[in-house]
């Protein structure tokens, strides 16, 4: 019972940094069709971000709570910087090129943002404990829960509603949807593409780094973090379907709970296990759970 | 009538020329004085990016830095207070150690044949060693590992050219479990979570087979093996909270270690087993007062605050401490350790030979020497007197609240023929043959 406890709480925390880190990179491919090797780094940037805002908070004995708030605030503004001048400043000068081509930038846009890491903050690695230390824990039975989990599986739940009912029953929602389905169409009914993609890119970049501000307090921020994400977010992605937000959420979901599943009861299967659901979705749905039927175009 | 003694400016004009004359002639008598001797070239490779560097190749990087400078200025203790090599200044070029192990090989053959470079001091990744060991040999370049540390290097077949002054990852191990069963004499059950890769594999084997030698009672619980830098450690935390383990093994390193003691501290996991730690020593100074107490350290091999009380080491920690406004860790001291023990070879080959010694006169110097490094005696008995074997040492970590700073106590130091396969002996053989031969007292 204890066993099966520990499973579905590790597997939700473990499915919520999975959906914070896919669900930008999904947003993106679904609005742009870009498979975006730089999301790597807005994770990266947000988790740097989150490290210093907590150096810098808890360094003046501020109030404990305020601390969790400047760190992902510093971090999601970074990322709204970032992904504002990487869309206006790199990808835009390449829309319309190659698909190949467009993933190889923004693979040499990630490794190239990787140096910046190190210009800015140097190779030494740093830590953002105290929001997690400052949350606290609770026992049930043998087992300890972390609160700061808690808290992380509470903000990936909230941004998964948030993003389904900005999709569903906002204007930019509606804006976003018919992009996705045919930007052409979009473009012709008024639409402003340009603005659409800008708005998407800046989103997609601040989900990123809002993955990396609340991972930043359990891990040790140091170089490569990003690369790490990156491979993972595309497992996530490519289970749930390409561009579905749902599909994420989804994704997320089993290979959490099968990842705990295994650690608990077959852990040599550990690093086995999320590749293959990735696989043995992909046998029965090739464009993953939650794709979309594609209309031909002639 | 005025009498002039000559014409006041040829009068002076004649004095210099005669001046100048004596002391040319006077400098015709003297023996040439000798052109200073060129440079010794090196080349220092670690990790400079990437998540090896902070930990590992920065710290490395560092230790060189220290000691070529206090070299080339004839600074360092004795006996190591003449300059450079064999008085020769020494001019270092750092190289990054990070990409694929096809670019470290290209990396290495561009030092060696376009920068022609004396020798190489480097590589922290085994995998960089065991690529880069047969192009040493093919290229005939000395090279010297620092950190790496597969037994394999030297086991797979005797090599030239290639030596390793620090000791191999087999006494890690070995030291921890000994270290664990003085500590924990009754222990009956104990896990290990180390990384997927090479290094966490053979460490984990390590132990357990020296465990099964000195507590053949005791038994492995959880075996787990998380990804390379996988982050998130919340299901392997819970794993262990619900298991009866006693001791919890690891050859963590860096992001992965102080990732795994955040969790498993915000979830109280130190309070149920003691965290045996590998290499946690390169991580108590950005950890502090996070490193849970009765953490048990291992610093791989007798480094940082597990080093011997020696002139030498106090120097070692006094500079870099200075420099660098942080205590130097074990890369730093396997870097010195490295550079120093060039240094012997080089000064008794140019001493025995005369003159720049040839790579194969450092060689032959090199082979078998002992010499004192910051971490104390080392001896290169192994591989034909290519690798070097050292005591090492475990402690229990502790924050000293009122020092404010992080402390190593109930320090226990194994001798190095205690921890370490004699000579041709390979590593896994000899734990898994119980250790015949060990001299513990």
């Amino acid at each position: 019972m204890l066993t099966a406890l520990a499973i579905l709480t590790d597997g939700l925390v473990y499915a919520a940094y999975l959906f914070l880190v896919a669900v930008g990179l999904t947003l993106i491919f679904g609005v742009m069709k870009i498979l975006n090797v730089t999301h790597g780094s807005f994770y990266a940037f947000g988790a740097y971000g989150a490290a210093t805002a907590v150096g810098i908070y808890y360094d003046r004995g501020l109030p404990e709570a305020g601390g969790f708030l400047f760190m992902v605030l510093l971090a999601m503004a970074i990322g709204l910087v970032l992904g504002f001048v990487l869309e206006r400043g790199v990808l835009r000068l390449v829309y319309g090129k190659d698909e190949v081509v467009i993933v190889l930038v923004t693979y040499a846009v990630f490794l190239m943002l990787e140096d910046v890491i190190v210009l800015i903050w140097g190779p030494r690695s740093y830590g953002a404990y105290q929001p997690m230390v400052a949350a606290g824990s609770i026992e049930i039975g043998d087992l300890v829960l972390s609160n700061y989990d808690i808290l992380l599986v509470a903000i990936a739940a909230l941004v998964a509603v948030v993003s389904y009912w900005a999709l569903k029953y906002t204007r930019y929602g509606r804006l976003l949807t018919v992009v996705i389905f045919n930007r052409e169409t979009a473009a012709a009914f008024g639409v402003n593409v340009t603005l659409v993609y800008t708005v998407t890119f800046v989103i997609g970049a601040m989900l990123g780094a809002l993955g990396g501000a609340m991972m930043a307090p359990k891990i040790s921020v140091t170089l490569g973090i990003g690369v790490e994400v990156i491979v993972l977010a595309f497992a996530v992605v490519a289970t749930g379907g390409m561009g579905s937000i749902e599909g994420a959420l989804i994704g997320a979901l089993i290979v959490g709970i099968c990842r705990a599943a295994a650690v608990h009861l077959v852990p040599q299967l550990e690093l086995f296990v999320i590749y293959a659901v990735m696989a043995l979705v992909l046998i029965f749905r090739p464009y993953g759970l939650f794709s979309r039927a594609a209309p031909r175009k002639i | 009538m005025t009498f002039h003694f000559g014409n006041p400016p040829r009068v002076a004009a004649l004095a210099a020329m005669a001046t100048v004359a004596s002391v040319a002639v006077a400098a015709a008598q003297q023996p040439a004085p000798r052109q200073p001797p060129g440079p010794v070239r090196l080349g220092i490779v670690s990790f400079l990016s990437g998540p090896a560097a902070s930990p590992f190749g920065v710290p490395g990087r560092n230790g060189a830095e220290i000691v070529i400078e206090a070299l080339n200025a004839g600074t360092a203790p004795a006996p190591y207070n003449t300059v450079g090599l064999g008085g020769a200044k020494i001019e270092a070029k750092y190289v990054d150690e990070a990409g694929s192990t096809a670019q470290v090989v290209t990396e290495f053959r561009n030092l060696v044949q376009r920068d022609q470079v004396d020798a190489v001091v480097g590589y922290i990744s085994s995998g960089s060693c065991l690529a880069v060991t047969p192009v040493a040999e093919e290229l005939k370049a000395l090279t010297v590992y620092f950190d790496c540390g597969t037994p394999r290097i030297f086991e797979e077949k005797p090599r030239k050219y290639v030596f390793r002054a620090a000791p191999h990852a087999t006494m890690d191990n070995t030291g921890a479990a000994r270290y664990l069963i003085a500590k924990k004499k009754e222990i009956a059950l104990f896990s290990g979570i180390n990384q997927n890769y090479a290094w966490g594999q053979d460490s984990w084997r390590d132990f357990v087979s020296a465990m099964g030698v000195l507590a053949p009672t005791s038994k492995v619980d959880k075996e787990l093996f998380p990804k390379l830098f996988a982050g998130e450690f919340g299901a392997e935390i819970s794993t262990l909270l619900t298991s009866k383990s006693q001791a919890l093994h690891s050859s963590f390193w860096d992001g992965d270690l102080e990732g795994f003691l955040y969790q498993s501290e915000a979830r109280g996991l130190s309070k149920r087993m003691p965290f045996v730690g590998t290499t946690a020593e390169a991580s108590i100074w950005r950890m502090r007062d996070k490193m849970p107490d009765g953490t048990i350290i291992g610093g791989r091999g007798p480094n940082g605050p597990l080093a011997p009380d020696t002139p030498l080491n106090a120097w070692f920690q006094k500079v870099y401490t200075e420099r660098y406004g942080t205590p130097p860790t074990y890369p730093s001291y396997q870097m010195a350790l490295s550079v120093l023990g060039l240094k012997v070879a080089w000064d008794k080959a140019q001493k025995e030979k005369g003159g720049k010694p040839a790579t194969d006169d450092v060689v032959a110097a090199f082979e078998g020497i002992s010499y004192e490094g910051p971490s104390g005696p080392v001896r290169l008995t192994l591989a034909n007197g290519h690798q070097g074997i050292q005591e090492t040492a475990y402690g229990t970590y502790h924050f000293n609240k009122q020092k404010n700073q992080p402390e190593v106590v109930d320090i226990m130091r194994f001798p190095a023929e205690c921890v370490n396969p004699p000579a041709g002996v390979n590593a896994d053989d000899w734990i898994k043959d119980g250790m015949k031969g060990a001299k513990c007292n």
